[in-house]
């Protein structure tokens, strides 16, 4: 059994009130650092501990609290990304609603390091009930003295809010977020500058992801150099990882980065294994946004090495044979799936959330999805292929923000490793039409 | 109807926008569109958008470039229930369509309609991130998660039972994880 | 001060120009450089503020970032929103890679354009004309319906054809910007995004019409002008009136004695020099009105020059030009 150190009292009963929490060990690391510890020594920790941002991008954590600008008489705020809109990945909803405390002490412990007085947490709309649930949290700290005015009696004080967005995937890129967060339209900003220098309301903003900002307080506890002892190479600690799809356990599990592929897939500690004892047929490893892969790549690199849950690994091969880690949000896909038709669903996801500032991606998406609806309709032309694979290469890279680059990945590698089956789709479109590609419902209650 | 927030909402309205600093009240828009669309009906017409413009001082087009982006927001009156079914990847593999298509049938409408006695409106939205427990619907702020036909079934005679109007602010949330 | 390197061709500007503003110096500055070399821009606009970014015609390479730091940039960027720094060497128009990337982002805004150029009093000062003439495909490989608009009424003196929009930015900005009271904005998300104020009213105050001269293509134009002529058959003086509004200062579009269209008088970026007044615009179209200064120039590569003598100096310049290209191919 792996370690666990951001959800191993999830099942603790009555663990998201604060009493409970604290029971448990909660808020020792607003403790720690605020009495004995410099704001400086916190980001110290968070350095050598190697944290890699754990919304997707992987960026070093403690290197972006360092670029954070501290000019005088400016505030400073930190952000938090609970905007989880990644299709597969539903990590920071499940961390949230069972313990909402993890996520507020680490808001607590940041935001004294990076030294701002005030946080927001940017939660996406459509999760109403778990803001409500991170509201009344923040309500028992603020009672507990844990949050407001000289907090433990400190110098250091904090205010926290929650802020709910309206329904756009857009707004996980951190400046559409702080965009939205302001009042206006999730359009990502142009950068630079980068909100480090200028975020929220123009003053220098850093902006992580839920889990990431909870993983701080272990950091603190523990120190982040016998954090850094956890996983393999540069990706250290633990990482929650969202699995669903046709598997036989789908739900949230918090692995130590470096566990093998197949072990997270078959054991039954994890996923437990594919629906009624079918093939693995492809993955999707790290949030709908990076390559798909099929079996034998996500087992096992080009070079014939078990590929493991790291940053490293599961970029190995770059991405002619290689994925990313991503979000973590793990699909999997058995043998019945149709890839085509799953791409379908995911080019529709990208068109229409693509919030149409640049013309690569508001155009790119729509078209992409228009074909990808001929193919699997049965009306798709042979050239068709050909042209999916140009017009996403001509979105990526070419956009203000990553949404680009999202929605052009998907098809690229559906197409380089799966291309046989959108020829079938073409050019035998009478067989594929009636076979159903995906589970109904009552075929899964009775399994 | 008339458009103006109850002392309760605008208790709760004042409280929010005393969360940002001077000056940035602005950022108060989403989060005060979210409690008139709750108080006015179920959408935002543009006497209800004009009226949040007057509330914070912002000029109306404003809100409606705002209310216009976020796929939240209902620009179109809809029913006292919006199902919203997700429809992607890992929803879509457990079997998303045949949800949409057993609510369809039951309702006799078609995605996107409303039922004619203003009960229910049907839409197929993408990942609300539930796909551990996929297929899924949310229906206001509660998440209905690994559905089956029966519970589909149920959930439709609990609701028009309940014949009440369901928005995301309700606090009879269900936690379902 | 920052040296700046361009397509070969390097100069040096004031710290805080984008490579755009950049390019476009070095072409203003010598009449031998190519006038492609400064990138073309659909959205940017420099009497705007915050304006470009968004329609990435204008992307660049960047081939060494800065003296200090010269790893190349790994994207292209907007050069219209990207500063230089000391020592930066970029790509244009001499980037294989950069011509293709524009190739396709011309494809991108052409797939849902309606292509009407036939009935549209932009054709022939048309950006996308000219972009599509340059970069686009002769064919498209787009066979799905385009996008179409309700069209909305936004008042007596414009025009706009939501079809032939390519979402620039620029009218939401000029509103912004120049006029006192914005009442049209960016709606819906995506492609579905349209320019509108949504309950339908008019765009109406001292400054409205600039919106027009601002807009690229043809989807706001004037309606004192429409289907009165092809642009190419007017001829365009410049003159100037005694305003309280603005600066009066104006180009008069003639056919015979006939004012057939005012507008701001535009410079070689295609910018106007002064925004000018609705009233000069709109109500101003009786020659004794103005004081006529003298034929505008117009870029003998434009459609509105075929009808008009160009001088001998400006095609000696071109064969120059010509010449200069050859030799550094060698």
């Amino acid at each position: 059994m792996g370690k666990k150190l951001l959800i191993h009292n999830d099942k603790v009963p009555n663990i998201h009130t604060l009493q409970v929490y604290r029971e448990h060990g909660g808020y020792a690391s607003v403790e720690k650092a605020l009495k004995s510890m410099t704001p400086n020594d916190v980001v110290e920790e968070v350095k050598k501990s190697g944290l890699r941002g754990r919304g997707g991008a992987g960026f070093p954590t403690g290197m972006k609290w360092s670029f954070l600008a501290k000019p005088e008489g400016v505030e400073r705020y930190l952000v938090c990304n609970a905007d989880e809109s990644e299709p597969g990945t539903f990590k920071d909803r499940y961390l949230m609603e069972k313990i909402p405390h993890a996520l507020i002490e680490g808001m607590i412990t940041s935001s004294y390091a990076l030294g701002a007085k005030t946080s927001y947490i940017y939660i996406r709309g459509e999760y109403f009930y778990v803001a409500r649930i991170l509201e009344k949290a923040i309500e028992e700290a603020y009672a507990a003295g844990l949050l407001g005015k000289n907090i433990l009696g400190t110098d250091f004080s904090h205010d926290c809010y929650v802020q709910v967005g309206g329904g756009a995937y857009i707004c996980g890129e951190e400046t559409a977020l702080l965009e939205s967060l302001e009042g206006k339209r999730g359009n990502p900003r142009i950068k630079p500058p980068f909100p480090a220098i200028a975020g929220l309301y123009g003053c220098p903003t850093v902006v992580n992801n839920v889990e990431t900002i909870a993983a701080v307080c272990p950091i603190v506890m523990m120190g982040g150099d016998e954090y850094a002892k956890i996983g393999v190479g540069r990706s250290t600690g633990t990482k929650l990882i969202s699995a669903s799809g046709h598997i036989n356990k789908p739900g949230v599990y918090e692995i130590e980065l470096g566990l093998p592929v197949e072990e997270f897939i078959y054991s039954d500690e994890y996923c437990g294994g594919i629906i009624n004892g079918r093939k693995l047929k492809a993955v999707i490893a790290g949030g709908s946004s990076v390559p798909i892969l099929p079996a034998e790549l996500i087992l096992k690199n080009d070079k014939g090495e078990p590929r493991l849950m790291t940053y490293e690994s599961l970029s190995e091969g770059g991405f002619a044979t290689g994925t990313m880690l991503g979000s973590g949000g793990f699909m999997v896909y058995d043998e019945t799936t149709s890839i085509v038709k799953n791409l379908y669903t995911l080019a529709r996801f990208y068109h229409h959330e693509s919030c149409g500032q640049c013309s690569p991606c508001r155009e790119g998406t729509g078209w992409m999805e228009k074909i990808l609806h001929r193919i699997v309709e049965g009306h798709g032309k042979p050239s068709d292929i050909d042209l999916l694979w140009d017009i996403q290469r001509k979105i990526e890279g070419n956009t203000i923000c990553p949404l680009g680059d999202a929605a052009a990945w998907p098809v690229a590698s559906a197409i380089r490793h799966f291309r046989a089956e959108f020829e079938e789709y073409i050019n035998n479109p009478s067989k594929i039409k009636d076979v159903k590609h995906y589970y109904s419902v009552n075929q899964l209650a009775g399994a | 109807m008339e458009i103006k927030f109850n002392e309760e909402a605008l208790a709760t309205v004042n409280k929010i926008i005393a969360r940002y600093p001077q000056g940035k009240h602005k950022s108060a828009l989403l989060p005060i569109l979210h409690i008139a669309q709750a108080e006015f009906g179920g959408w935002l017409s543009p006497e209800t958008m004009d009226y949040v413009a007057s509330i914070l001082n912002i000029k109306p087009i404003e809100v409606y470039e705002v209310a216009s982006f976020y796929s939240m927001f209902n620009l179109k009156p809809v029913g006292k229930c919006l199902l919203e079914v997700c429809r992607t990847s890992s929803c879509w593999t457990r079997g998303a369509e045949d949800v949409v298509k057993h609510i369809e049938k039951r309702l006799n409408i078609k995605e996107g309609e409303t039922t004619k006695d203003g009960m229910f409106t049907l839409k197929t939205v993408e990942c609300l991130g539930s796909c551990g427990t996929a297929p899924m619907l949310q229906c206001g702020a509660s998440y209905h998660e690994n559905l089956t036909m029966e519970k589909v079934d149920a959930l439709i005679e609990e609701y028009r039972a309940a014949n009440k109007q369901r928005s995301y602010t309700d606090l009879d949330y269900k936690n379902t994880l | 001060m920052a040296k700046v390197t361009i397509d070969g061709h390097t100069i040096e500007v004031p710290d805080g120009t984008t490579i755009l503003q950049a390019a476009r110096m070095l072409v203003d500055k010598d009449k031998m450089v190519d006038a492609k070399v400064a990138p073309p821009t659909m959205c940017y606009y420099s009497k705007l503020k915050t304006s470009g970014g968004y329609c990435r015609t204008c992307i660049v390479k960047v081939t060494k970032g800065s003296e200090k730091d010269p790893r190349p940039m790994p994207k292209p960027v907007a050069s219209c929103r990207t500063k230089v720094m000391d020592g930066m060497e970029g790509v244009n128009i001499t980037s294989p890679e950069v011509i293709e990337a524009r190739k396709g982002v011309v494809e991108f805004l052409l797939i849902n354009h309606p292509l009407d150029c036939p009935i549209c009093d932009q054709a022939g000062e048309c950006h996308l004309q000219d972009l599509g003439y340059e970069h686009g495909l002769s064919k498209t490989r787009y066979d799905f319906p385009r996008r179409t608009f309700n069209q909305i009424d936004i008042g007596p003196y414009i025009k706009m054809h939501m079809t032939r929009c390519i979402m620039c930015f620029r009218c939401v900005k000029v509103a912004d910007q120049i006029t006192d009271y914005r009442v049209h904005g960016m709606l819906n998300r995506g492609d579905a995004s349209e320019i509108s104020t949504y309950i339908q009213k008019a765009i109406d105050n001292d400054f409205s019409g600039n919106i027009i001269d601002v807009c690229p293509v043809g989807a706001l134009t004037d309606r004192t002008f429409r289907f009165k002529s092809r642009v190419w058959f007017t001829k365009p003086v410049d003159a100037h009136r005694n305003c309280t509004k603005c600066s009066g200062k104006v180009a008069l579009w003639l056919k015979g004695n006939d004012i057939l269209r005012v507008t701001g008088r535009k410079d070689q970026w295609g910018e106007v020099e002064e925004f000018i007044c609705n009233e000069c615009r709109f109500e101003k179209k009786d020659v004794k009105d103005w004081t006529i200064e003298g034929p505008r120039h117009i870029d003998r590569h434009s459609v509105i020059s075929a009808n008009h003598y160009e001088s001998l100096a400006s095609l000696k310049l071109d064969i120059g030009k010509q010449q200069k290209a050859l030799s550094t191919k060698k």
